[in-house]
């Protein structure tokens, strides 16, 4: 077996003397696709902003190795140039950055870090054109500040376009699918599996199976009050779909009824 | 029709200047030197009464509150009586802003038109490009319908003095229906050599009925003396008109830049007006739109960007008077060290003017713990169909924005940087002549560059 691309051995995270993540251990290694799952509070978003380095978290206990690396010894700056990307659950506004200008400077820090030449104007805008097709994106998008007046679905798009052009290691998809049409996840499923590589790997969040039946997973997680309470195969995110949550309630790694915030979710028709 | 409004009732006497004679004895040598026209000779008396009248604002007129112009009243007055270019040489205006419009530039120096360093275009029929003083000596039957009468009376001192002393300026006529491609540039030169030295500059705009023209000023210095200039323009666009204008202020950082734009607007019109004030110790733009005839669009534009002990002030009062009339006010300041903004933004909607949609947002970032800004929004609404909308940010950089660039690679200062450049790029992006947008952002971002705090941003 090949060495995992990320390991996940005991985290423990909060905010503010809250506790959020109590013990994750999860491990990933390349060519795989793995989905964490998981109801509202169950601390999906906190996984991925601590695994991107987002400020705010308090790590209480536990490590994460990256490539043989301390992740979270590293700033977010770091850690993407080292090949970690987070595609947003809420892709943020720069109003006034131009998207080429940004995503070329992007791009230009991977390749510094890599020690290799940047790109100029010309070479980066033939390597964007062939990785907009891929998308089905407006061909105005990269004259466009970035993310500004983009509708969710675009904005959805562009985290993967720019994925596509910064060819991460470790892919991140915080929530990809919400508010997505159906037309939108396809072309976003689609392009997120056409990135799949046998040297990397991505980490797929979501609250629904829905995104699941075009980005097929290799191993699914149940996440419930901040521990993976259940894994295995891309069959255990049907049965999450027709059984709702709550029949995870009662395995031996979740707390108790008491505290489960998974209570308050009935299954769904 | 609506006329204009008065200023507000609770402004009060301010102080008289600390030598009255000065000014005396300054208006009877005006009187004596200049051969102008009747009319006038009598406006600039009128005016010089005004003056005495009202005094210099203080920090109890609630136009002026969080701009106190002491400091100015306490120079000595010593309005620049004639031409003397005291060192402006072609070469030395080459740093200049908008060096390429060249051969389309007059020049004013000191207050007085510079013919050897200007470039008059020569203007297709009908339109005049010229210095004011030159049209009222030529053809002041050309003049007289239009000087004067978008100002209205002088609202404060610095109006009053301007019309009782200015010297010169630029006379802009553009006759219905013709189009104007290229933009004129307007450039003030002070060479700042004496405390006190004063330019009084009256420019007078006109575009007619469905003409088109964009118009540049930019006012600048030579020297570091504690120069004041004092500039006010006129500017009329008619029905279905369309007017680009723009204002870029970067004078020495010793010098007080007061400025006013009175503004008439007529059916249909659309003006877009930017406002750029990088430099002066103290700086005042003071804009009053009238908007006059109904379905117009006016936006007005500005960005301060100071440091320092600068204080940049933009007060304006935008009025709308007809009906289905969109005006938006866009205003950033960014500001470092123990620098201050101000901002005023006053929309007032009269009774007729049902469905008017008014948008007026003020943002600021400060770089420094010690700069401050105060902003005042101001809706005065009598209408009941209408849509308004005003607000103020002051703080430091979304911190959201940054971790998304510092996800894709980007190290934290240099998104500080791209951040930075984009708040000002907002502003910078909205000038349509794509020439002067382009060397905009190139000044601009060299100016930010040099913020001695860019990259650190406050606490």
């Amino acid at each position: 077996m090949s060495e995992p691309i990320l390991e996940i051995r005991n985290l423990h995270a909060g905010v503010e003397n809250k506790q959020i993540l109590k013990g994750i251990h999860l491990a990933i290694r390349p060519g795989e696709v793995h989905a964490v799952m998981g109801p509202n509070g169950s601390g999906k978003s906190t996984l991925a902003g601590v695994l991107a380095g987002r400020a705010g978290y308090e790590i209480t206990a536990g490590e994460v190795i990256y490539c043989g690396k301390d992740l979270l010894a590293l700033a977010p700056e770091e850690r993407a140039r080292e090949g970690v990307f987070l595609a947003f659950q809420y892709p943020v506004e720069i109003p006034g950055v131009n998207s080429t200008y940004f995503l070329k400077a992007a791009y230009n820090e991977m390749r510094k870090h890599k020690g290799l030449p940047e790109l100029d104007a010309m070479e980066f805008l033939a390597l964007v054109k062939e990785r907009m097709t891929l998308l089905h994106l407006p061909d105005d998008l990269l004259k466009r500040p970035v993310n500004e007046g983009f509708s969710g679905g675009e904005k959805k798009r562009n985290e993967i376009f720019q994925m596509a052009v910064l060819e991460p290691t470790l892919a991140i998809l915080d929530e990809t699918d919400s508010g997505l049409d159906i037309d939108a996840l396809k072309d976003v499923a689609a392009g997120v599996n056409k990135l799949k590589r046998a040297d990397s790997a991505q980490l797929v969040i979501t609250h629904y199976q829905r995104l699941l039946n075009y980005i097929v997973p290799d191993f699914v997680h149940v996440l419930c009050d901040g521990h993976i309470a259940k894994s295995g195969g891309k069959e255990l995110a049907h049965e999450l779909e027709e059984k709702g949550y709550d029949w995870i309630i009662g395995c031996p790694t979740c707390p108790g009824a008491e505290e489960c915030p998974l209570e308050q979710h009935p299954p769904r028709g | 029709m609506a006329t204009p409004v008065e200023s507000p009732p609770h402004t009060q006497r301010g102080v008289p200047p600390k030598e009255p004679d000065a000014y005396r004895v300054s208006f009877e040598r005006l009187e004596k030197t200049r051969k102008e026209p009747a009319w006038v000779m009598s406006a600039r008396r009128a005016a010089l009464a005004r003056f005495d009248e009202l005094g210099f604002p203080t920090l109890q007129d609630e136009d002026w509150r969080f701009t106190n112009v002491a400091p100015i009243t306490k120079l000595p007055f010593r309005p620049a009586f004639e031409l003397a270019t005291d060192g402006a040489t072609p070469e030395s205006l080459d740093r200049f802003p908008f060096a390429g419009l060249n051969d389309r530039r007059l020049v004013f120096v000191n207050g007085h038109f510079a013919a050897d360093l200007s470039a008059v275009p020569s203007p297709a029929e009908g339109v005049r490009f010229s210095s004011l003083r030159q049209a009222l000596a030529a053809d002041p039957a050309g003049v007289e319908p239009h000087l004067f009468r978008c100002a209205g009376k002088e609202a404060n001192a610095f109006a009053a003095l301007n019309t009782a002393f200015f010297q010169d300026g630029a006379f802009i006529f553009v006759p219905a229906g013709r189009i104007v491609v290229d933009p004129v540039h307007l450039l003030f030169v002070n060479t700042g050599r004496d405390d006190g030295a004063t330019a009084h500059l009256r420019n007078l705009i006109v575009a007619e009925p469905g003409s088109q023209v964009t118009v540049l000023e930019s006012y600048v210095s030579l020297g570091d003396a504690a120069a004041l200039t004092n500039t006010l323009t006129e500017l009329r666009v008619d029905d279905h008109a369309q007017v680009e204008h723009l204002r870029f202020q970067d004078e020495d950082r010793h010098s007080f830049h007061i400025a006013h734009l009175a503004a008439r607007f007529g059916r249909a019109s659309k003006v877009i007006s930017h406002s750029f004030a990088l430099g002066a110790r103290l700086s005042r733009a003071g804009i009053r739109a009238h908007l006059a005839g109904p379905d117009l669009e006016c936006v007005l534009n500005g960005l301060y960007l100071i440091r320092g002990e600068q204080l940049a002030d933009h007060h304006m009062v935008v009025e709308h008077a007809q009906p289905q009339c969109a005006s938006h006010e866009y205003f950033n300041g960014i500001l470092d060290d123990r620098s201050k903004g101000v901002f005023h933004g006053r929309i007032l909607v009269q009774p007729a003017a049902q469905k008017t949609n008014a948008k007026q947002t003020n943002k600021n970032l400060l770089l420094s713990d010690d700069a401050t800004v105060d902003s005042k929004p101001q809706l005065e609404i009598y209408a009941d169909d209408v849509k308004c909308t005003h607000g103020a940010t002051v703080g430091q950089m979304d911190e959201d924005s940054i971790f998304y660039l510092r996800t894709r690679g980007i190290a934290v200062e240099t998104a500080r940087r791209m951040l930075m450049h984009a708040f000002a790029g907002e502003i910078i992006d909205r000038v349509r002549c794509a020439a002067v947008r382009d060397e905009l952002d190139r000044r601009i971002w060299a100016r930010l560059e040099q913020q001695p705090h860019l990259a650190a941003g406050a606490k």
